[in-house]
């Protein structure tokens, strides 16, 4: 699951591009929206126009889960499962999301979680079933802070916790790095960010134009080759996948002599 | 690096303020996250144990946990009622001396914070 306690750090760009970038790399993967009331990331995803059953529905049991997952249409392996727009978060029932997530477990190799901000209901009941949890955060003092009382909380409130079985692993995920203002002095360097979580680091996210020009047009960042933080989250998956990959877009970019005179970014 | 450090001190950037104020919260917010979890069986608990002796409701108990300095305070605040002295089993009954008794109990030092 992808959590965050802050809002706006990047948690539904990051499922969006972590799950396609799972299914690039042939696992069968669904992701889902947890964020009941405030649906995002079918747009994220672009296949906002072709949801017709969503994950309260199936709780319910007023659609079948094959009535309700959306196929990706650039990658077979993907399937995005789309929360409802109109119900509030107590629609999600413990019981029932439990068993929405075994009958995925059937078919799937990951089950992505988009998880929504804050520590209401849904963020907890998403959190709750997580056998790892990616900590989406961002270079800044409340994102930071606030990652960190969500760590706390997947320690003592988790199913892991709760049965006393293996601690959900945690992972940090850290985005929208901007290496020139670190450079600059103006920004958290990642290793600040690590050493006051203390947990290990996924990945780091540059700042890039090319994650708006991605939802814009609603295609996960991880299918634009060019784009820097496409490749950085592609790196991310391949580490959680346990390859061992070196950090990349840590440096300010260097603008070469043709660069500055044309001025292209 | 301990002495290049000392020849050049890192600049008071608002990065280097930003990492200062987190780490200081945070380890305040652990400290408070972690420890309190056990003070209410404790409370229970202790209300059985002088329930065999004296009348006592659960409001008269007050268990907390605080911090003073380097040493955490365990506190327990237990109020009794004048009337409420139970007679103990060989027959020798409180002598009205708890009339209004507040035991105080400070248990230090509990924990060291890191």
């Amino acid at each position: 699951m992808l959590t965050s306690g802050k809002g706006g750090v990047g948690k539904t760009t990051s499922a969006a591009a972590i799950a396609s970038g799972l299914a690039l790399r042939s696992h069968r993967t669904v992701v889902i929206d947890f964020d009941v009331g405030l649906r995002n990331l079918d747009l994220i995803m672009g296949c906002e126009r072709r949801v017709v059953f969503d994950f309260i529905n199936v709780i319910n049991g007023d659609a079948k889960l094959n009535q309700a997952l959306i196929k990706d249409k650039r990658n077979d392996n993907l399937f995005i499962f789309p929360t409802s727009q109109t119900r509030d978060k107590d629609a999600l029932k413990r019981d029932g999301v439990e068993r929405v997530l075994e009958e995925l477990k059937e078919s799937f190799d990951y089950i992505v979680c988009d998880s929504p901000a804050g520590i209401e209901h849904g963020a907890l009941t998403a959190m709750y079933f997580a056998d790892s949890a990616i900590i989406v955060t961002n270079p800044e003092v409340s994102s930071v802070r606030d990652s960190d009382r969500i760590i706390g909380l997947l320690a003592s409130k988790s199913r892991r916790a709760e049965f006393n079985l293996e601690p959900v692993a945690v992972h940090l995920l850290l985005a929208r790095y901007s290496p020139e203002r670190v450079r600059k002095g103006e920004m958290l360097t990642v290793e600040d960010v690590k050493e006051i979580l203390s947990i290990p680091l996924l990945g780091v996210i540059p700042e890039s134009e090319s994650v708006l020009r991605a939802s814009n047009t609603g295609t996960p960042v991880v299918f634009d080759e060019e784009s820097p933080a496409g490749r950085a989250y592609h790196d991310a998956v391949a580490r959680f996948l346990g390859e061992q990959r070196e950090l990349r877009f840590l440096q300010p970019e260097r603008r070469g002599f043709f660069r500055a005179l044309f001025g292209r970014a | 690096m301990r002495l290049l450090n000392l020849l050049f001190p890192e600049r008071r950037t608002s990065a280097v303020i930003a990492r200062e104020r987190l780490k200081i919260v945070l380890a305040h917010e652990r400290a408070s996250r972690q420890a309190p979890d056990f003070l209410p069986v404790l409370q229970k608990e202790l209300l059985d144990v002088i329930g065999r002796y004296v009348e006592i409701r659960s409001d008269m108990i007050r268990v907390n946990l605080g911090r003073s300095g380097d040493t955490s305070l365990l506190e327990i605040n237990v109020e009794i009622d004048g009337t409420g002295v139970k007679p103990t089993k060989n027959g020798a009954a409180g002598d009205g001396r708890a009339t209004g008794t507040r035991i105080e109990g400070v248990v230090a030092p509990w924990v060291k914070p890191g």
